[in-house]
């Protein structure tokens, strides 16, 4: 390389200051592989070295994995025969081919339900991803939307039941935009890195929800001034529902509101304008400037329609099966980074998201303490063993495989 | 020394920035005035003082300097706020809280894991790779620091910390090592290596904990055993600074030893330009003949090691014990810390002190105020990391490479 080719590439070095460098972050054909067999590779991976923990303790994995499966309820698709199914809002039944009130049924509804949240959450990062941010904020998106959930569903009691349920989702969702939109308008306007502004926001989230909902808190119970829990809401802000007992956690209709978060999401990414911009200044925010995108605004507009889905997410867990929040509740709960992992693995696809929202839902909900059997193994370490999968997902999923390959080749080569 | 002795002399007494710091001191002394061991109970000397510091403030923000000069304004208006606020609660209750001793030492307690965290992340992110895992490394650290030392125990008696140590700083680093092939050499979005890394950290350490210690919790005569207190007879009589001073941690004195090494080896040795250039500009150091890779390589694992030392300090020098996820974000704050000290090693100690503090503070504020008022507090390193990277107060950005992997070519 001559002198001048040499100072001609420093001059064209990125600038220390100024706005976000332009760079293509994710390789979205994950592996080099088609269509979903990166991920499912990963996802067989992951489980495997699940196993290897599982048997570094002395206990059977298939026999571990066999009882959380069973636990999920995935199992009842395979259980067929000769049942009835109740026609919702009329008196009629017909014939159907499985069993709507088994328990593997009832554990199917608790899958479901965990996955409405996990289908939002990873929303709110796919979305962000699309437009080149990575919004690792669903964590706080989701919280500030389950806080508003609380806070609109326990006050306004007399209120028409259904606007009293539109009137908490909407409230949930715009409070996740407005508090997403914090970092996306930091991003838009000063360059600050979203990843940053996002890990503080979700700290700063936990800990105003402590804030909150602890003793002498705002949104603490009027009842017992000693437990750290808010008011549960009104019955008309619980979402109705549709499978299984209503007071025994039943499955509610938010499924269906994740379900059409899906298409929303879909539609906008592939069919709008916005869409259109949100992905060109994904792939390369400076040729979008170029096309006369203003890639500031869709920077905002991104984050803001991530917090979006992160805060209907909050608002769906509230209203649809939790109905109130604890102060303990809030440091503990992992569902917007449960969110990270399925928006990762579903390669931040519509159909993909869905898929892995449900695989982590299920794998959540067959390893609680309500689902798996303390004989075969203990609900807490399989917890963990959750938590070690996910990191695992997230680690393997973003390996790009023909890169690895190639290096490799080269350096034999050499 | 000379240079900080030859800045003081060269100080303009009427230049608008010696004003604009002159305010900020006013702001902060009108809330100090309110406090023990003065306790002013008249609401005219903070506002007086505040009103002053606002009019320095002004003055010098008028005069071109106005990050300075609006910084003393905000100082004035807290001071009036909170100065005012002192002196109508009750000196009994303002007694029980501010005991400046005892804060000043909960300051240090609660800094010391964060300034491990925040010096292990500058080597990290100094050399071009972010490193959101600081706070699985810490984890890690304070598992496997009282993992080994229970196993020590047994054979190294009252050294079985120093193999604690070692234990810990090694788990901290074969997480880097991770870290380190998935960012630098198979060239992974390093955010997502980092989130993955701390899921890993708190999966295998709770996985393991729950299987050994799951039904009774570690054992209960690690104080006796733990990293040492460092006792200085001679200075526990002096005022305000023996009881502060006086026995601290091995791991507090450690960590400014640490922080001093930090800086001359960055910033006054040619190893340290070396990482700083891999950081700022990659392809540069190439040319002249540096490995990118291998300060990379060197720079990520050394910082597992130095986070993971911070977790071991807080699981076997502080609080003697270990539970799932018991570093609860400390490893957050720390890279807050790193942000707010925009990559440098004393603002960095500077931002570890103020959130240390912030953190001792919300200790106290419970026994005099209920429990309320203590947990606002714990969100204010975050609120304050977010003003800086939004450039309020002087914009906060990192080493120009920071996050691209590096293509050689």
């Amino acid at each position: 390389m001559s002198d001048e080719l040499v100072a001609e590439e420093f001059a064209a070095a990125p600038p220390p200051t100024g706005p976000p460098e332009p760079q293509q972050r994710f390789p979205f054909r994950f592996g080099g592989l088609s269509g979903a067999a990166g991920p499912i590779i990963t996802t067989a991976f992951a489980f495997l070295m699940g196993g290897v923990a599982v048997a570094v303790i002395g206990k059977n994995p298939i026999k571990v994995y066999r009882a959380i499966f069973d636990g999920t309820g995935l199992n009842w698709f395979f259980h067929f025969g000769s049942n009835s199914i109740h026609v919702p809002f009329t008196s009629n039944h017909v014939w159907f081919w499985w069993n709507t009130s088994s328990i593997a049924a009832s554990n199917l509804q608790q899958t479901l339900l965990i996955t409405t949240p996990i289908i939002c959450s990873a929303l709110a990062l796919a979305f962000a991803f699309r437009c080149g941010l990575f919004n690792i904020g669903g964590q706080g998106q989701y919280l500030v939307g389950s806080y508003f959930a609380v806070w609109i569903g326990t006050s306004f009691v007399h209120l028409d039941p259904i606007l009293h349920i539109v009137f908490c989702l909407v409230a949930g969702s715009l409070a996740g935009a407005v508090f997403a939109g914090i970092a996306g308008i930091l991003k838009a306007t000063v360059g600050a890195h979203e990843v940053i502004t996002t890990i503080m926001l979700n700290w700063i989230a936990v800990w105003v929800g402590e804030w909150l909902f602890g003793q002498q808190g705002p949104l603490q119970n009027s009842t017992q001034p000693s437990i750290p829990v808010s008011n549960d809401i009104a019955d008309g802000a619980k979402l109705p529902v549709f499978w299984g007992p209503p007071l025994l956690q039943g499955l509610s209709i938010g499924i269906f509101i994740a379900l059409a978060a899906l298409i929303v999401y879909w539609i906008v990414i592939n069919r709008t304008t916005l869409g259109f911009e949100v992905r060109s200044v994904g792939f390369n925010p400076e040729a979008a400037r170029y096309g006369g995108v203003s890639v500031a605004r869709s920077y905002f507009l991104a984050m803001a329609i991530s917090g979006m889905f992160g805060g209907l997410g909050g608002a769906l867990d509230i209203t649809g099966w939790e109905y109130r929040l604890g102060q303990l509740d809030i440091p503990a709960n992992q569902i917007g980074f449960i969110g990270l992992a399925a928006a990762l693995l579903g390669r931040n696809t519509a159909i993909g998201v869905g898929a892995a929202s449900l695989l982590f839902g299920a794998l959540l909900n067959g390893t609680s303490g309500r689902q798996l059997d303390p004989s075969i193994f203990r609900p807490d370490l399989a917890g963990n063993l959750t938590t070690i999968i996910q990191g695992l997902v997230i680690l393997f999923v973003g390996l790009n495989l023909t890169t690895i390959v190639a290096g490799v080749r080269r350096r034999r080569r050499a | 020394m000379t240079a900080m002795a030859a800045r003081l002399t060269r100080v303009e007494w009427q230049s608008p920035k010696t004003v604009g710091i002159v305010g900020v001191f006013l702001g902060a002394l009108a809330f100090w005035l309110a406090l023990p061991p003065l306790a002013s109970r008249t609401v005219l000397l903070p506002i007086l003082i505040g009103l002053l510091a606002i009019a320095a403030g002004i003055w010098a923000a008028s005069r071109g300097v106005t990050r300075l000069g609006w910084g003393a304004v905000a100082a004035g208006l807290l001071g009036i706020v909170f100065g005012v606020l002192a002196t109508r609660s009750s000196t009994a209750n303002l007694d029980t809280v501010v005991v400046w001793s005892a804060l000043g030492a909960a300051t240090l307690r609660y800094a010391t894991p964060l300034i491990y965290a925040a010096i292990g992340g500058l080597y990290c992110e100094r050399s071009g790779v972010v490193n959101v895992a600081l706070e699985g490394m810490l984890l890690t650290g304070a598992f496997f620091g009282i993992w080994t030392i229970i196993w020590a125990h047994s054979w190294a008696g009252g050294f079985a910390w120093v193999v604690a140590l070692v234990g810990a700083a090694l788990a901290g680093m074969v997480l880097a090592a991770i870290h380190a092939v998935w960012s630098i050499s198979l060239k992974v979005d390093q955010i997502i290596s980092g989130t993955a890394l701390n899921f890993l950290a708190l999966g295998i350490t709770g996985y393991i904990f729950i299987d050994k210690y799951g039904d009774s919790g570690t054992p209960g005569n690690i104080t006796d055993y733990g990293i040492p207190d460092i006792h200085i007879n001679f200075l526990q009589n002096w005022y305000f600074i023996g009881p502060i001073l006086g026995q601290l941690n091995l791991m507090i004195w450690l960590s400014f030893v640490l922080l001093i090494g930090t800086y001359v080896f960055v910033f006054r040795t040619p190893y340290g330009l070396r990482l700083r250039s891999v950081g700022e500009h990659p392809r540069a150091a190439d040319t002249v003949g540096i490995s990118v890779y291998k300060v990379r390589y060197i720079a990520v694992i050394a910082s597992g090691g130095i986070a993971a030392l911070g977790g071991a300090y807080l699981s076997i020098g502080f609080v003697h014990s270990f539970n799932e996820n018991m570093t609860q974000g400390t490893g957050f704050i720390g890279l807050a810390a790193l942000v707010f000290g925009k990559w440098r090693p004393f603002p960095t100690w500077g931002a570890t002190l103020l959130f240390g503090f912030s953190s001792a503070l919300a200790d106290r504020l419970p026994q005099a105020y209920g429990n309320q008022w203590g947990t606002l507090f714990q969100a204010l390193p975050y609120v304050l990391t977010i003003i800086a990277v939004a450039g309020v107060i002087g914009r906060s950005i990192g080493p120009a490479a920071s996050g691209r992997p590096y293509e050689k070519q």
